[in-house]
């Protein structure tokens, strides 16, 4: 506790009488970075906004480097924000847009040129001073939003679907500013995110939220190699969930025995971790895709549907086709029930 | 062929009647002659000349002027807040209230202008002055609150979140980000309302009284005592000018985008 910068406690948020967020306790270090992450309407938009202050708290209280924000106004809470949208100013130039915030803070013009200029080269844009923020490509306003908010030095740098708005190749480059940006000013940055590999390459710590809730909290590598839920498991990856008990998995046509020990709860494999050609489990192929290294096969079996990778140089099998597989208690990941 | 010749019939005889008028005014009113007659006798600039000098013509301009100017910023100082208002805050009634602000253009203007009559300048014995302004304030605000609603519905909210969150106040995001934004539409919401007020007949019929009369009405009354080619001079000035103020608007605001 004593090492959190941002930390939300007992936060509970609401539209109306729906209830968007409930009992959210999070805890961020300095200088981290932090992915929200989950579905759509799991809250953590609402939570971002929360943390903004532009959604007052139905409870709880949000504090930042030690000093309760709870009641205070979005515009002196020292938190800059990068819509998913931009939201630039379209009757102003990229110049301006920067140095917006710094006009209403009353710096002297020469602590804004300078400020500006530095900001501007920071995201690479400085030859672009004078265009209007709508002649500019996608990521090139992506970069000016980031500056705008980056000029103010604020205390917590959220970011809204940071990368959601841009193509794949410049996602990748953007993904690769950010990290940079961060090792350079050692902000601490919150962002938004319903894209699981986005969360995993850039956070420090990703916080994956259901229902208004947080389900789990951890490394990237703890959510994707040690899911501690189902729904989680469902989220990186593991696309094959049964539920399991007294080692056998209960199939939608009754129960079929693991054929090793497991614990009450659910079992879970990737598609990459199931085996095709040999195994105790028939199935039926109802649909194959080739993608490149590997198939992905689609199999009606008595455990329901099931995903399995394989790879591209193993024996094909066409639709229609009746096949043996397995599920090997090496890939296999246990969810114990929780109590 | 015969379709052709059908459609530019149609074509020919409606802007006959659309434009048609507007020509044979401007000519009236070139006449050498003393009474207003098409085809003019004789031509002369006079009675261009006489609509400057007749001094009542002077004072309703003024009033008019005055009426379409202050009556369309005061609309417009209430319309724009209660645009803002309606497309940014989820309002009780906020439906009805679009609705009731939109009421006098829907109510034929006679109704507007007897009932304002009867039931307020009557009882609160309001100056003839007063109850005119009221009256062009209260017409020009549905266009006042239409026009610059669209174009608040083009202007995204996150913007004005985002300058909260870069230091303003709510209503410094307002002057600061909404209102650059939509200066076009607020500019085009004073046309619009300022022509609207400028040609209103019905409505400031029932409330002109003696000595104080927008120009409309003033040339109505004129026309009763003098039947000289000076009204259709001056109708075809204020359309001139009504012209030349929707063509600038048009050039430089894209207009028709508003209306």
């Amino acid at each position: 506790m004593s090492n959190s910068f941002v930390s939300l406690q007992n936060v509970s948020l609401a539209y109306g009488k729906t209830v968007a967020v409930s009992n959210l306790d999070l805890n961020v270090r300095k200088g981290e970075l932090i992915a929200l992450l989950g579905p759509s309407g799991c809250g953590k938009t609402t939570t971002m906004r929360a943390i903004a202050g532009l959604m007052s708290l139905h409870n709880g209280s949000i504090s930042i480097d030690g000093v309760d924000m709870s009641r205070t106004p979005a515009n002196k809470r020292g938190i800059g924000l990068v819509f998913q949208s931009y939201a630039l100013f379209p009757h102003l130039n990229a110049f301006e847009n920067v140095a917006f915030g710094l006009r209403i803070k009353k710096f002297s013009r020469s602590e804004i040129t300078t400020r500006v200029g530095k900001g501007l080269t920071m995201v690479g844009l400085s030859h672009l001073a004078e265009r209007k923020p709508q002649e500019m490509s996608g990521g090139q306003q992506q970069r000016l939003s980031l500056a705008r908010s980056l000029v103010m030095e604020p205390k917590v740098l959220l970011l809204d679907e940071p990368l959601s708005n841009l193509d794949a190749r410049l996602r990748l480059e953007m993904r690769t500013e950010l990290q940079r940006v961060q090792r350079d000013t050692g902000i601490t940055m919150i962002f938004v995110t319903h894209d699981q590999s986005e969360a995993l390459a850039l956070a420090d710590r990703i916080v994956l939220m259901k229902n208004g809730a947080i389900e789990q909290l951890g490394t990237p590598d703890d959510l994707y190699n040690r899911p501690a839920t189902a729904f989680a498991a469902d989220f990186f990856g593991f696309e094959n969930i049964f539920k399991v008990s007294h080692s056998k998995i209960i199939g939608p046509n009754g129960d079929i025995p693991t054929g090793f020990a497991a614990d009450e709860g659910h079992l879970a494999w990737r598609p990459g971790a199931i085996s095709i050609g040999n195994g105790p489990h028939k199935g039926i192929v109802r649909g194959v895709a080739f993608a490149g290294e590997k198939r992905e096969y689609v199999i009606d079996s008595m455990l329901g549907q099931i995903k399995a990778f394989v790879p591209a140089d193993q024996t094909a099998y066409a639709i229609g086709a009746s096949i043996s597989f397995d599920l090997p208690k090496a890939g296999a990941l246990s969810i114990p029930e929780t109590q | 062929m015969t379709s052709t010749w059908i459609s530019r019939m149609i074509i020919f005889i409606t802007l006959t009647f659309l434009i048609g008028p507007f020509f044979i005014i401007v000519a009236a009113g070139l006449s050498a002659g003393d009474f207003l007659a098409f085809p003019p006798k004789g031509l002369s600039l006079k009675w261009y000349i006489k609509v400057f000098e007749v001094e009542s013509f002077r004072e309703s301009f003024a009033l008019s002027m005055f009426l379409a100017v202050f009556g369309t910023i005061t609309a417009l100082v209430l319309g724009v807040p209660a645009a803002y208002a309606l497309s940014r805050y989820n309002i009780p009634y906020g439906e009805t209230i679009k609705t009731v602000v939109a009421a006098p253009i829907i109510v034929p203007g006679i109704i507007v202008g007897l009932a304002l009559l009867r039931y307020l300048v009557v009882p609160l014995n309001l100056t003839i002055t007063l109850a005119l302004f009221l009256a062009h304030t209260a017409l020009v605000l549905p266009y006042a609150v239409r026009v610059v609603s669209s174009s608040l519905n083009n202007l995204r909210s996150d913007m004005e979140e985002a300058a909260v969150l870069l230091g303003c106040s709510r209503i410094g995001a307002f002057i600061r980000v909404v209102l650059p934004n939509i200066q076009s539409g607020v500019l085009a919401a004073f046309i619009l309302g300022f022509v609207t007020s400028f040609n209103q007949v019905p409505v400031s019929l029932f409330l002109s009284g003696p000595g104080v009369r927008t120009l409309p009405i003033d040339m109505l009354s004129y026309m009763e005592i003098t039947y000289d080619p000076s009204v259709a001079a001056l109708s075809a000035l204020l359309a001139l000018m009504s012209v030349i103020i929707i063509f600038v608007a048009e050039k430089f605001l894209g207009f028709s985008r508003y209306v």
